[in-house]
């Protein structure tokens, strides 16, 4: 039995560069054994990376789908195996199984502006859509990205976000929760930035990911704006084993995040978010 | 390959050559046997390993054998083993890994090719392995160690004609007779000195092996002796569930106080999943040796009883033990409909017999559906 056949068995792969983020996380690429073949991937899907003995953990895929032959990966180190993928080095084996569950809908929405709410780590999964969307920038209307994070060293992408804010392409508004000093951006939640943002809600795709309180609050300032609901997609969360609907662990309600998700039209689990502890 | 040939009569003092018949084919027969006071299922040799003369009495948290005055071999009603444990171990090993200099070699991917003889599977456990064969092998994703055992399956289902305590498979539409998904189906007759078994075959391995037997037609009388006994079971469940619309009204009643009624009751012991025919969750755990040079992969049933279970950076989704059994029953009778397109529940009884506190899966449902 092949790769090809088991969806359980992990691939071969090399870290090729790894990068620091922030003080808690950090972006790793890798590269396919050599001989072997690019996992092709789309915006908001993830892969379970493996970390030799020690486990897996499910991780978005980061980079850009347009350039499949690197998988790249920002991780925030919380448990054992981010810790173990932590140090790696250059050179280093990965064990990677997918890419697994839904993507953002990108081109299903050319013609459309794009509003994207996202919050800490949640740019991650969201940096493959941007990319997708700046390759095709002429298809799209206005396109908005609004990004929070806990405070100015938290911010992820940090050189990469100060270009897209200096396009004159793209609306790119960033706020923290709490600043010191040097900062002289927003402070407070990223729903604040929702209100005074230029696109047409009539003619609008969201796109979420974030903590789940999160989400509800920006939905809610959306919906405000006149977004309607069957418009707004979201990213969720849940515990992974298997990442092929067979393990049970990811459930919500009628979902197996990991294959009918991760990203969902908020239409698909609005009842559920509002049901604690579902 | 499904067929269906005139029933026939197997007399029960050749029960016996069935087995040695299907271990000369090679397979491995595991069937019902006796063991710490309770009909489990492990592989058996010959008939005497069965639990001939015994029954068992089962209610809400209660589970007893007792003796009968006859020496038939399947007059009890499931135990704690469902025959998952062969198709979806409780511990698998899924592969090993050997570190190659800078290379990583995958060893061993555990292709189990042992060929199962299951001896005694009621109707209700044929539909849970249909069910299982929904999460495992007909969904997007196919599970190749669970297909290697499932292939190779032979079963030998037995009807039930009588039914326990606990029993609710009329409820869920699953039994006591076998329909299908068997390769010989029994039915254990007892009638003054007479004893035996009215066969149905039901695929060509099926016939192949009642061929090599010393059977003889059954005749009309034996038939309706047998159907009668069947339709017996059918009048002694012990429990009913009201399935009309179930999936909506559970979905209604995600906030019923009641939830909050049971878990002042379960230990989140995870009984019930275990020994649950249709749960299917699984948690992975990695090791290594003491070199470093070898690591595995082990698949373990895992429960949604456990607060691990949930666990996400920051805490676990379902912390209190209402949300962890509104989530096992609603997944159970809801929202399994919309996953798999059938219900979790085949109504074995198992969840409402083996849970220590005697939580009752119907009477439950009942509750929180407000009786409707």
């Amino acid at each position: 039995m092949n790769h090809a056949d088991n969806p359980l068995l992990p691939r071969e792969f090399r870290v090729s560069k790894i990068a620091r983020e922030t003080h808690d996380s950090f972006t790793m690429e890798l590269d396919p054994a050599k001989g072997a073949k690019a996992l092709h991937f789309a915006s908001g899907q993830f892969n379970m990376l493996y970390a030799f003995g020690v486990g897996e953990a499910p991780i978005s895929i980061s980079g850009n789908p347009g350039n499949p032959r690197t998988l790249t990966h920002t991780i925030r180190v919380v448990g054992p195996v981010t810790k173990a993928l932590h140090g790696l080095g250059i050179g280093d084996w990965v064990g990677v199984r997918g890419p697994f569950g839904t993507n953002w809908p990108v081109r299903e929405s050319m013609g459309k502006d794009i509003v994207i709410v996202t919050g800490g780590i949640g740019l991650a999964p969201l940096r493959p859509a941007m990319y997708e969307i700046m390759e095709n920038r002429g298809k799209f209307g206005n396109v908005v990205l609004l990004y929070g994070a806990r405070t100015p060293n938290d911010i992820l992408y940090e050189r990469e976000v100060k270009k897209w804010r200096s396009q004159f392409d793209l609306h790119v508004n960033v706020t923290v929760d709490r600043a010191a000093g040097k900062w002289k951006g927003n402070v407070g939640v990223v729903t604040t930035l929702i209100p005074n943002v230029h696109f047409d809600p009539y003619q609008a795709t969201a796109l979420i990911c974030g903590p789940e309180v999160m989400i509800r609050y920006t939905v809610i300032e959306l919906r405000k704006r006149g977004v309607a609901s069957e418009n707004i997609f979201v990213s969720m969360e849940r515990n992974m084993k298997c990442g092929i609907g067979h393990c049970g662990h990811c459930q919500l309600g009628p979902h197996f995040v990991c294959k009918d998700g991760p990203v969902f039209r908020y239409n698909q689990v609005k009842r559920l978010l509002d049901i604690r502890e579902v | 390959m499904k067929r269906e040939d005139p029933p026939v009569i197997l007399d029960s003092k050749h029960l016996g050559l069935l087995l040695e018949s299907l271990k000369k084919s090679g397979y491995l027969t595991v069937g019902p046997t006796v063991r710490d006071g309770a009909i489990v299922i492990d592989e058996i040799d010959k008939v005497t390993q069965l639990p001939v003369g015994l029954t068992d009495t089962q209610e809400g948290g209660t589970y007893r054998l007792q003796s009968r005055k006859d020496a038939a071999f399947f007059a009890y009603n499931v135990g704690p083993h469902s025959w998952k444990k062969f198709l979806f171990p409780p511990e698998q090993r899924l592969w090993t890994l050997k570190k190659n200099g800078t290379k990583f070699q995958f060893v061993d991917i555990a292709d189990n090719t042992t060929r199962y003889a299951f001896i005694g599977v009621r109707a209700c456990e044929l539909q849970a392995m249909s069910i299982q064969d929904r999460v495992f092998q007909n969904g997007h994703f196919q599970d190749s160690h669970y297909m290697n055992v499932r292939k190779n399956i032979f079963v030998v289902a037995v009807n039930c004609t009588q039914a326990g305590g606990t029993c609710f498979c009329t409820s869920m539409g699953t039994g006591p007779e076998a329909d299908t998904g068997y390769d010989l189906a029994l039915t254990e007759v007892i009638t003054g000195s007479l004893h035996y078994f009215v066969v149905r075959s039901q695929s060509r391995n099926g016939a192949k092996v009642l061929e090599a037997l010393p059977h003889k037609p059954a005749t009309a009388a034996q038939l309706k002796t047998a159907n009668e006994m069947i339709a017996q079971a059918e009048h002694e469940m012990g429990r009913s569930l009201k399935t009309h619309n179930l999936k909506t009204l559970l979905y209604e009643n995600y906030e019923h106080p009641h939830w909050e009624a049971v878990a002042s009751r379960c230990l989140t012991c995870a009984n019930c999943t275990m020994v649950c025919p249709t749960c299917f969750c699984s948690t992975v755990e990695d090791v290594t040796d003491l070199t470093g040079e070898n690591a595995e992969r082990w698949r373990k049933w895992d429960s949604c009883f456990s607060q691990e279970f949930s666990y996400v950076h920051g805490g676990s989704v379902r912390v209190s033990a209402k949300s962890r059994y509104r989530q096992w029953l609603t997944h159970k009778l809801g929202t399994w409909v919309e996953q798999f397109g059938t219900s979790g529940c085949v109504g074995c009884g198992r969840c409402i017999t083996w849970c220590p506190v005697g939580i009752d899966i119907t009477e439950e449902v009942r509750r929180v559906t407000n009786g409707k």
